[in-house]
């Protein structure tokens, strides 16, 4: 008798167990590799290893820049460089915040003057050599080291390959 | 046998290096007491269609900023005027450019290149050319890799090089130098690159400075201030940094200190001076210019007046003047 409720206790313990790993495997969040490699974007080779940067080591990449990036609630920035058609070079910096709000308030503060407004993530602007936009807790910044006549459309290729993988 | 305490001392005085004879050297053209000279040399054709400058150009005009500074045409007198002549015999010379904003907007290899071979023209061997920025990434922006090799015109930043062990107080907080400033070099010519900055203001010569201690964080706090003028303040510093060669070629007017293609701006020009705080005033009404045309408000309206400078130049801090009135601005 006392054989039978020690297995029943035992197999209670063990469901008890497996339902808290899976929910607590469940609720992690899913870390996101938010630059896309070589060939997914039509044209766009990933030219360089993706660098990570925490909040606290912004500044190694950004220098003063890191200062309004932590005032927003930055968490962690990776960043990219990239080559289009072999020639054309460019960087990716994906800013993860920690709430939408602070995404919305970096490309805010931005300023839109000679900005075009862009169909990527919640809101987007390009200029001729750059497109930024949000999507949730991201910020997304692209820059092209020179301008041709495709800049802008293959930046805004590149910027809807990163949007999907958000 | 000097104690590691002392080495580090004398290391952060910028004294080892020199010795005791060449600290006591004064540069061979020093500042004349009464102005401070600033010379900007411009040329509209610095850039035509490329993205990089012409070199030869750039040479080019490095000569007659540096014939304007000087008086002298031929640029090998014009460098023998600049660099003390115990230091051109055989000590190290350090080229602090800036490649933090990225390949887009960083100290430009055809000005580095520029000063490296003039550097060589005067008798400064290959190898007592060093080339220095925070890391081989920094470098990598402004078209340089690594070379540890004395045969030729090194090129290595901090990550390789490393800092002191040993902090030293920089207004109030400690910091710890990069061992190419405190041991390697016996002088350094400043070449950093104009900019807009979030914080600061401007970033140009004073600027460059942070990249010569291991946490420049530390010194961004009330918007660089007095951070910039207290880096420059520190004697290694002070002493060794003794010539400004500032990049305007290409620059960003606003949302810098990143690089901001849709805020670009071809100045096509080199600030040239020894007093660093007359040449960032100098740097600082060109930005405001600049924002001006592009119908900006000036830094000050916009809340990021560079008052650093201004700081550098109290009583505290003595590194020179941004008093219009006692500078003297040479345009060519």
């Amino acid at each position: 008798m006392n054989l039978s409720k020690t297995r029943s206790t035992r197999k209670i313990l063990a469901a008890i167990a497996i339902a808290f790993l899976a929910v607590a495997v469940g609720c992690k969040k899913k870390a996101i590799d938010p630059l896309p490699p070589s060939g997914a974007v039509a044209g766009w080779d990933k030219s360089s290893e993706t660098r990570v940067f925490a909040a606290k080591d912004l500044w190694q990449y950004i220098d003063g820049d890191a200062e309004q990036y932590l005032a927003a609630g930055v968490v962690s920035t990776s960043t990219s460089d990239y080559k289009y058609q072999g020639q054309l070079e460019a960087v990716v910096d994906v800013y993860t915040m920690k709430d939408a709000a602070g995404a919305r308030k970096i490309l805010e503060s931005a300023g839109s003057s000679g900005a075009q407004s862009v169909q990527v993530g919640d809101a987007g602007l390009a200029y001729g050599q750059s497109v930024t936009f949000r999507k949730g807790p991201y910020l997304v910044r692209i820059v092209a080291y020179e301008s041709t006549p495709g800049t802008e459309q293959a930046l805004l290729a590149l910027a809807h390959g990163v949007e999907t993988r958000l | 046998m000097k104690s590691r305490r002392e080495f580090l001392q004398q290391a952060a005085t910028g004294a080892v290096l020199l010795g005791t004879s060449a600290a006591a050297q004064k540069l061979a053209f020093a500042a004349p007491a009464g102005k401070s000279r600033v010379v900007v040399a411009r040329d509209p054709s610095l850039h035509g269609d490329a993205a990089q400058p012409d070199e030869q150009k750039v040479l080019a005009l490095l000569d007659k900023a540096m014939a304007a500074y000087t008086g002298r045409d031929k640029p090998v007198e014009a460098w023998k005027r600049i660099i003390p002549s115990g230091i051109l015999a055989g000590k190290t010379i350090g080229l602090k450019v800036n490649g933090l904003g990225g390949r887009g907007i960083s100290t430009h290899p055809a000005l580095i290149q520029a000063v490296a071979e003039r550097l060589q023209q005067a008798g400064v061997k290959p190898g007592n050319i060093l080339v220095w920025e925070r890391d081989a990434r920094g470098l990598a922006a402004c078209g340089m890799t690594v070379n540890t090799d004395a045969g030729r015109v090194r090129c290595y930043g901090s990550d390789v090089a490393g800092y002191e062990d040993q902090p030293v107080p920089c207004g109030p907080v400690q910091i710890r130098l990069a061992k190419i400033l405190t041991r390697e070099c016996a002088m350094v010519v400043n070449l950093p690159i104009l900019k807009d900055h979030g914080m600061a203001g401007i970033t140009f010569s004073m600027k460059n400075m942070y990249g010569v201690l291991d946490k420049p964080a530390l010194l961004h706090p009330n918007n660089c201030n007095p951070g910039v003028a207290d880096i420059n303040a520190i004697p290694a510093v002070r002493d060794k940094v003794r010539f400004t060669i500032g990049d305007a070629i290409s620059s960003v007017y606003d949302g810098g200190p990143g690089f901001h293609p849709e805020r670009l701006w071809y100045p096509n020009a080199l600030l040239v001076g020894e007093d660093r705080v007359a040449v960032d005033h100098t740097a600082w009404q060109m930005i405001d210019r600049r924002r001006a045309e592009a119908g900006m408000p000036t830094l000050e309206a916009a809340g990021r007046k560079p008052v650093y400078i201004a700081t550098a130049a109290d009583d505290a801090h003595r590194l020179g003047t941004c008093d219009p009135e006692r500078i003297r601005l040479i345009e060519v």
